[in-house]
C-alpha cells in the first residue's frame, strides 16, 4: 500500500523518481516544469542522488550520457525548447544503447513560444526527434497519478530494452494538483554488465559508443536497434478505451485531451450520440493495430483526433485505419486547450 | 634481451598493440603512451574511465585498454561530470582537441571547471581540425594558413587563437593547469610528469585538472614530422607558452 | 667494447618521422631509407650499437612507442 496525498504533477514526478531509486537528474530550468529539479534540490539532503543544475540542457543531456553509461539510473525533465536541445544527445544515447528516462512537460511552440500546456512535441517524440533511425517509447500521461506512474514505468522498460524513454507530458499535468497515491519505494539494485565502471583484470574492457565508421558494422547496429523496436512495438503498445463496445464515433486523444475527450463522450452520451473514447498511452509504439480493429467494426462512423496542435496524432490515427472510415480533427493551439463544449460543437459539425 | 643487460624501457601494456591511426609524428600517439604509462605507473587501470571526443582521437579507444565512453562533438567535459559524479571514486579524464574543447564545446569545458569537476582534461591544442582535412580551429595562430583560412588567419575576422590554459587558471575550482609539449625528449618527459601530477592530484580529490599540450600536425600543417618541431618552437610556443599556470596551493606530502 | 646499452625498435610500429634520429645525442639512429615496412614507411634502425648510451630520450619522443630501450647491467660487487 502506497501513500495518498494530494500533490502537483512535476512534484509527484519528482517524487515518484526518487522512489524509483534515482541515482542521478542532470536538468536545466525551464517553465513548465521547473517545480522537478526545485523538489529534487530541496529534498536531497534525505537522499544519495547526484544533482547538476547544468548549464544548458544539451550539457544535461550529455550528463545523463555519461551517468547512465556508468551504469546510473538517471533522469532528466524539460521543457520544448530545452527537448529541443537535447535532440543530439538522445540520438548519441539511442544509438549507444543506454537506460535512461527523458520528461519533456510541453508547452507551446514554436520557437520560445508560450509557457502554456500544448502537445506540439508530438512528432518530435514519437519519430525518435534526433539525427539518424531511431525511436524512443513515449508515454503520455493524463493525470497527476500517472506522471507517478509512468516514473516507474519509465524506467523499467529503460532497463529492459537499453533506451531512452520519453515522457510525454504538458504544461496542464505538470502544474495541476490532484490525489496521488505513491507507491513504496523501490530498492535499486542494477545488473549492468554493460557499464564503463573500470576494466578489472577478470574482463574486457568496455567502449560506449555510436561510432562505427565501416557502413557494414553501422548498419548491424541499425538491425539490432530495429530488432529491438520489433519487440517493443509487440510487447509495450499501452492504451486505454472508454465507451468503445458500441461507439459509432471514436474520439482518439491522449494526455490532458483524453480528458477533455472524456467529458465530450458523456455529453454525446447524454445527446444520445453514440461516442467513445481511444486513449493511446503509448504514443510510441501507437496502438496502430488496436485502432484497426475498431476501424473494421461496421457500426464504427468516423474518427477524430482532438489534440493541442496543428494535427500531429491524427496522421498516426490515419495510418492506424487505413482508409477505412473517414478520420478528422480538431484542436487548438499556441497554448490554448479546447473546451468540452467546442469540441463537442466541433465534433456535431462532422455529423452533419 | 642480450646478456648482462637490464630492460629499461618499454611500450606500456595498456596501450593495445593495434596499430594507431595516427600520421607520422603525431603527439596524440606521444600522450597516448604516456596516458598509459600514467596509468600503469599509479596501477589505476581497473578504476580508470575515459572519455574520447569527435576529433582525430575518436578512436582513441581502439588503442586504450581501459573503459571508455565515446562524447559528441564538445560534450566531453558533460559526460566526464556524469560518469565521475555517479562514480566519485574513479579516475575520469576527457580527451579532448581544439575544435572539441574550445571551440563547440567551450560551455561545457567552462562550466564543468567552474564546478571543479574532479576529472582531468588532456587538451590537445595543434591549432587545426586534422580529422576534417586542416580547417581553422579557435587556437589556430595568426596568420596561419589553413583551408579555411587559406590567405592566413584574418584576426580580424577571427578574433586571436584561444588561450584556454590561461582561460582554465582563472577558475577557481581549477587546481592544477600545465601546457606541455612533446617536441624534444626534455618536454616530452615534462608532459609525462604532468600528466602524472594531473592525475595524482584528482585521486586526492583536489578539482579540475588541465593539461594543455601544445601539439602538432604534421598533415594538416602541410609540413614534415620534423618541420612541425620547428614550428612548434619559432611559432607556437611564443604565443602559446609552456609551463605552469596554476597548481595547488599545498602540495601534499 | 661492450656498450653502455641498446634499442630494438619495431619496424612495423615505426612511420620513420625521424623524432628519434634527430633528438639521439650520440647519434646512433638513422631512417633506413632504402627500406620500407609492410605499411610502406621508411623506420629507424640502430646504426652504432657501441654509441647507444641507453639514454631513452628515443623512446620518450616515439609517438608509437616503437622502442624498447636496454641498459647494461651493473657488476655485482664480488
Amino acid at each position: 500500500m502506497g501513500e495518498i496525498t494530494f500533490m502537483k504533477g512535476n512534484e509527484a514526478l519528482a517524487e515518484a523518481a526518487i522512489r524509483s531509486g534515482l541515482q542521478g537528474y542532470f536538468g536545466y530550468p525551464i517553465t513548465p516544469q521547473s517545480e522537478v529539479i526545485e523538489y529534487l534540490a530541496q529534498q536531497k539532503p534525505k537522499h544519495n542522488y547526484v544533482l547538476i543544475q547544468a548549464e544548458s540542457e544539451l550539457a544535461a543531456v550529455n550528463m545523463l550520457y555519461g551517468a547512465a553509461g556508468a551504469g546510473g539510473r538517471v533522469m532528466t525533465t524539460t521543457s520544448s525548447p530545452g527537448f529541443s536541445l537535447m535532440q543530439e544527445g538522445i540520438s548519441y544515447i539511442a544509438c549507444t544503447e543506454l537506460p535512461c528516462v527523458l520528461v519533456n512537460v510541453v508547452r507551446g511552440g514554436p520557437g520560445l513560444g508560450t509557457i502554456q500546456p500544448s502537445q506540439g512535441d508530438y512528432f518530435q517524440a514519437t519519430r525518435g526527434g534526433g539525427h539518424g533511425d531511431y525511436y524512443t517509447p513515449v508515454l503520455g500521461p493524463n493525470s497527476v497519478q500517472e506522471m507517478v506512474d509512468h516514473v516507474y514505468l519509465a524506467f523499467e522498460l529503460a532497463d529492459k530494452y537499453l533506451t531512452p524513454v520519453v515522457i510525454l507530458s504538458d504544461g496542464a499535468i505538470g502544474q495541476m494538483m490532484e490525489k496521488v497515491i505513491l507507491p513504496e519505494p523501490i530498492q535499486y539494485k542494477p545488473n549492468k554488465p554493460w557499464a564503463t565502471t573500470g576494466k578489472t583484470v577478470d574482463r574486457e574492457r568496455k567502449i560506449l559508443t555510436s561510432l562505427f565508421i565501416q557502413s557494414e558494422v553501422m548498419e548491424k547496429r541499425n538491425l539490432k536497434l530495429q530488432e529491438k523496436y520489433k519487440k517493443i512495438k509487440e510487447n509495450e503498445v499501452r492504451f486505454e478505451e472508454y465507451q468503445i463496445d458500441d461507439a459509432e464515433i471514436i474520439v482518439v486523444a491522449y494526455g490532458l485531451c483524453s480528458r477533455i475527450s472524456k467529458k465530450v463522450v458523456e455529453f454525446g452520451r447524454e445527446a444520445g450520440i453514440k461516442m467513445g473514447l481511444f486513449r493511446p498511452i503509448t504514443l510510441w509504439p501507437f496502438p496502430l493495430k488496436q485502432l484497426e480493429e475498431i476501424a473494421s467494426k461496421d457500426r464504427v462512423k468516423f474518427f477524430i483526433s482532438i489534440e493541442m496542435n496543428a494535427g500531429q496524432m491524427v496522421e498516426d490515427v490515419k495510418l492506424a485505419v487505413l482508409g477505412k472510415k473517414p478520420v478528422y480533427f480538431y484542436g487548438r493551439l499556441g497554448g490554448i486547450v479546447p473546451t468540452p463544449e467546442e469540441t463537442f460543437n466541433a465534433i456535431k459539425e462532422k455529423l452533419n | 634481451m642480450k646478456d648482462g643487460y637490464k630492460l629499461i624501457y618499454k611500450r606500456p601494456k595498456t596501450l593495445l598493440s593495434t596499430r594507431m591511426h595516427y600520421c607520422p609524428g603525431c603527439f596524440h600517439s606521444t600522450i597516448h603512451k604516456f596516458l598509459m604509462e600514467v596509468i600503469e605507473e599509479l596501477e589505476i587501470q581497473d578504476k580508470t574511465i575515459g572519455v574520447c571526443p569527435v576529433g582525430c582521437s575518436v578512436f582513441a579507444y581502439d588503442y586504450l585498454d581501459i573503459d571508455m565512453q565515446e562524447a559528441a562533438h564538445g560534450r566531453a567535459a558533460a559526460v566526464a561530470t556524469g560518469i565521475k559524479r555517479i562514480l566519485p571514486d574513479r579516475i575520469v579524464f576527457s580527451y579532448q582537441g581544439d575544435g572539441d574543447l574550445a571551440a563547440i564545446g567551450t560551455a561545457e569545458t567552462l562550466h564543468a571547471c567552474n564546478r571543479g569537476e574532479n576529472f582531468t582534461f588532456i587538451f590537445i591544442n595543434n591549432g587545426i581540425y586534422g580529422m576534417t582535412g586542416g580547417q581553422m580551429a579557435p587556437t589556430t595562430l595568426e596568420g596561419q594558413k589553413t583551408t579555411t583560412c587559406p590567405y592566413g588567419r584574418e584576426t580580424a575576422d577571427s578574433g586571436m587563437p584561444m588561450k584556454m590554459a590561461e582561460i582554465i587558471s582563472q577558475f577557481e575550482k581549477v587546481a592544477y593547469v600545465e601546457r606541455v609539449s612533446c617536441d624534444t625528449p626534455a618536454n616530452a618527459r615534462k608532459a609525462k610528469r604532468a600528466i602524472k601530477k594531473a592525475i595524482e592530484f584528482q585521486m586526492q580529490g583536489l578539482g579540475t585538472t588541465f593539461i594543455e599540450v601544445a601539439s602538432n600536425c604534421p598533415s594538416g600543417w602541410k609540413c614534415t614530422p620534423e618541420e612541425s618541431l620547428k614550428w612548434l618552437e619559432e611559432q607556437v610556443f611564443p604565443y602559446f607558452p609552456l609551463g605552469v599556470f596554476k597548481e595547488p596551493a599545498k602540495r601534499r606530502q | 667494447m661492450p656498450s653502455k646499452g641498446y634499442v630494438e625498435i619495431s619496424v612495423e610500429s615505426c612511420k620513420g618521422c625521424n623524432f628519434c634520429v634527430i633528438h639521439c645525442p650520440t647519434e646512433c639512429l638513422a631512417l633506413n631509407t632504402s627500406d620500407t615496412n609492410s605499411y610502406g614507411l621508411h623506420y629507424a634502425y640502430l646504426t652504432d650499437e657501441e654509441k647507444c648510451i641507453a639514454c631513452q630520450n628515443c623512446a620518450v619522443i616515439c609517438p608509437d612507442a616503437a622502442i624498447t630501450v636496454y641498459k647494461k647491467a651493473k657488476k655485482k660487487a664480488a
